[in-house]
């Protein structure tokens, strides 16, 4: 499925480096919360990798995302900076958001993500209105819109899904299938046919391994391509996997799904040691390359760690700032 | 001057945005061809296409949700909500998501849209097509509210929506759209959060919004007759609220009635006199009163309906013994 190993090597090594950088990304995330030294909760992406990185190396740094509570990996994906994530978790001044909105509502402008979002399903409206003004404004960018299973559940869903059909906006709804919506099995909440959804309005389906980085980026490549053509919206259902809790603090989950199971997705199907085997049977990079690069993120993930933790929070006078454009303070 | 009807001035009002910013598009229900069944967008979609003057399908919290994520990638998307009362099915949109964007962004992406809709009973529609639902988005921070009371107020205050960067909720009062008034052919703009004295006067204040403007009016004349001299004020836009002209007016004339179309408890009416009572409290001769929409749900029948909302009548009653000293509740 990958055309020539070698000729594209340093695509190949950039999806695995994301890969890496947000696994160990959220390896620290974790840490911080247990750690206490994090506010608040988070929603790990560790196993989802594949999706974030196959569908974003398809993008363009114009091309907007929207992004969901569990949206680490997303923001990774598109671009963002490992020391402004942390300082948005931590609360800190130079977050990427000041520190107003952290881990859930993370947004990153200046590489098109439009935004965490902790309303499940919430900004499925906002990236068929992304899909819209490109469309209005005569600009070729696509967007993709980032969902769980348990979204899928939202009304908003198909409000959006049939204007997108019927305006032919360039969107891509990107379903990650984790088989969970917090401790609930996703049979117990779909109904019939996801990819069916899509179908009934017309929208091309596509379901792909979400844990299978160059499927992933084949078939966003060729849709995105497509969508910029005036051919969307598009609908991908990714089947994967989350292996830590619903958020942080989900440790004991043996009561929804078993220890059993996790090790299955972790052994067997693990999204970077797959890829990492690939490119190493391939010849694109050796065990010493990629050990290195995998250091280098660790280093640079533990730096950024240092560095946010250090960092200073807003100042208290920020309060009441960013409430509207044009009043500096509103409650002055 | 020439007049025009309120609906003629949001359509000009429109319609003179949308050639001054390519950008600015309408979103929603029979907003094309109908030109909305109350007509106020007749002939734009003639003028502006299909492209800009977008029918959807019935699907209030999907359209809102579009015109979130067009606004925040830069396009000023004008949102018609048919009726205020289906500002329920869009809360999530408007509340959790335009009203908070900007703030939990830390500043960095913002969404300049305008939800146009609209307030006001007894047009015989019962509960679910005459609320008056401004004080529900006037709780939100980061919202704008805008309440125009004339054919005038709503073109001016139209247009300076439509050039913020915030989302603005305007709420027209439905009863109005074929009310004429003075409108100036030059253009104009209103700005947002400066109050409008509409009449001065000495014993009394009427602070009225919106459709409840007219009814103030109407109370201060008939007040006059009786040699009580009435001022009556009108916000124009309730965030940001003119405080300090609202104040100023209480303070000259010591005594101030709040009128809204919105029901009475935990409403706009109830916010103004307690800012009132707390920043000019020495200055009253009396309570700041209140007088709301019925606390009910708004019935059908013509003869329950129209003991329902404030009328110039009520006012003027409440006025005058306000003056006389009678609405004091010593203990
Ligand atoms: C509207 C809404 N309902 C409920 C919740 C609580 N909640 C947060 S995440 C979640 C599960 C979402 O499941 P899914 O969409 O599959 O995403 P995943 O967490 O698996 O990535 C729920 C129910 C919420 N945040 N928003
Ligand atoms: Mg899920």
């Amino acid at each position: 499925m990958a055309k020539a190993p070698k000729q594209n090597a340093e695509d190949y090594l950039r999806m695995y480096r994301q890969m890496v950088r947000i696994r160990t990304f959220e390896d620290n995330a974790n840490q911080l919360y247990l750690s206490a030294k994090m506010p608040g909760l988070t929603h790990m992406y560790s196993g989802e990798e594949a999706v974030a990185v196959g569908i974003c190396e398809a993008l363009r740094v114009t091309d907007k995302v929207t992004s969901t509570h569990r949206g680490h990996g997303h923001c990774v994906a598109k671009g963002a900076d490992f020391k402004a994530m942390f300082c948005e978790l931590l609360g800190k001044e130079e977050g990427y958001c000041r520190g107003k909105g952290g881990s859930m509502h993370i947004a990153d402008q200046s590489n098109g993500n439009l935004g965490a979002n902790a309303i499940v399903g919430g900004s499925m409206g906002i990236a068929t209105g992304a899909a819209f003004s490109a469309k209005l404004l005569g600009k070729d960018d696509v967007t993709v819109c980032f969902f769980g299973d348990g979204a899928t559940a939202q009304g908003l869903w198909y409000e959006v899904m049939n204007m997108a059909a019927l305006w032919k906006l360039p969107v891509i709804y990107a379903c990650e299938n984790n088989g969970y919506s917090e401790y609930t099995r996703t049979e117990e909440i779909a109904a019939g046919s996801i990819t069916a959804r899509a179908e009934a309005f017309g929208i091309e389906a596509h379901q792909v391994d979400g844990q299978d980085v160059l499927a992933v980026n084949a078939l966003t490549d060729g849709l995105v391509a497509r969508a910029r053509k005036g051919e969307g919206p598009f609908f991908i259902e990714l089947k994967t996997y989350r292996y830590h809790g619903h958020h942080v603090g989900d440790i004991n989950r043996e009561y929804y799904r078993s220890k059993d199971e996790e090790k299955d997705w972790k052994e067997n199907r693990d999204p970077i040691v797959r890829f990492r085997g690939w490119l190493v049977s391939e010849g694109v990079a050796s065990e010493d390359e990629i050990e290195a690069m995998n250091a280098e993120i660790k280093e640079d993930a533990s730096a950024a760690v240092q560095y946010a933790l250090a960092a200073k929070y807003p100042d208290v006078s920020e309060v009441d700032m960013h409430v509207f454009t044009d009043v500096e303070h509103a409650l002055a | 001057m020439r007049e025009i009807t309120l609906s003629q001035a949001v359509n000009e009002a429109l319609a003179e945005e949308m050639r001054r910013d390519e950008t600015v598009f309408i979103i929603g229900e029979d907003v094309a061809e109908a030109g909305t069944p109350f007509k106020v967008l007749s002939g734009l979609v003639e003028e502006f296409g299909t492209s800009r003057v977008v029918d959807t399908p019935i699907a209030e919290p999907g359209f809102m949700g579009i015109a979130v994520g067009a606004a925040m990638t830069g396009t000023r998307p004008v949102v018609d909500l048919m009726f205020g009362d289906f500002i329920y099915l869009v809360m999530d949109q408007l509340c959790n998501q335009a009203a908070k964007t900007h703030y939990m962004s830390g500043g960095k992406l913002s969404v300049p849209l305008v939800l146009r809709t609209n307030l006001g009973a007894t047009r015989r529609s019962a509960a679910q097509h005459s609320q008056s639902l401004h004080a529900l988005v006037a709780h939100i921070p980061g919202l704008k509210v805008a309440l125009p009371s004339s054919a005038y107020e709503a073109k001016g205050l139209m247009k300076t929506a439509i050039r913020d960067n915030n989302p603005v909720v305007i709420f027209e009062d439905k009863l109005m759209y074929q009310d004429k008034a003075p409108v100036p052919e030059e253009e104009y703009l209103i700005p947002f959060g400066v109050a409008n004295v509409l009449r001065e006067g000495a014993d009394i204040t009427l602070i009225g919004t919106s459709s409840m403007v007219q009814v103030c009016a109407k109370a201060a004349d008939i007040l006059a007759a009786e040699g009580i001299s009435a001022e009556v004020i009108d916000p124009r836009t309730i965030v940001p609220l003119d405080e300090a002209a609202l104040l100023a007016s209480a303070r000259k004339t010591s005594r101030v009635i709040v009128v809204d179309e919105g029901h009475q408890s935990f409403g706009v009416t109830a916010e103004i006199a307690s800012r009132i009572n707390e920043k000019a409290f020495y200055h009253l001769d009396a309570p700041v009163l209140r007088m709301g929409a019925m606390d009910v749900p708004v019935p059908f029948s013509p003869a329950l309906e129209d003991i329902t909302v404030p009328t110039p009548e009520g006012v003027a009653e409440n006025a005058r013994k306000l003056v006389r000293g009678e609405l004091i509740h010593a203990a």
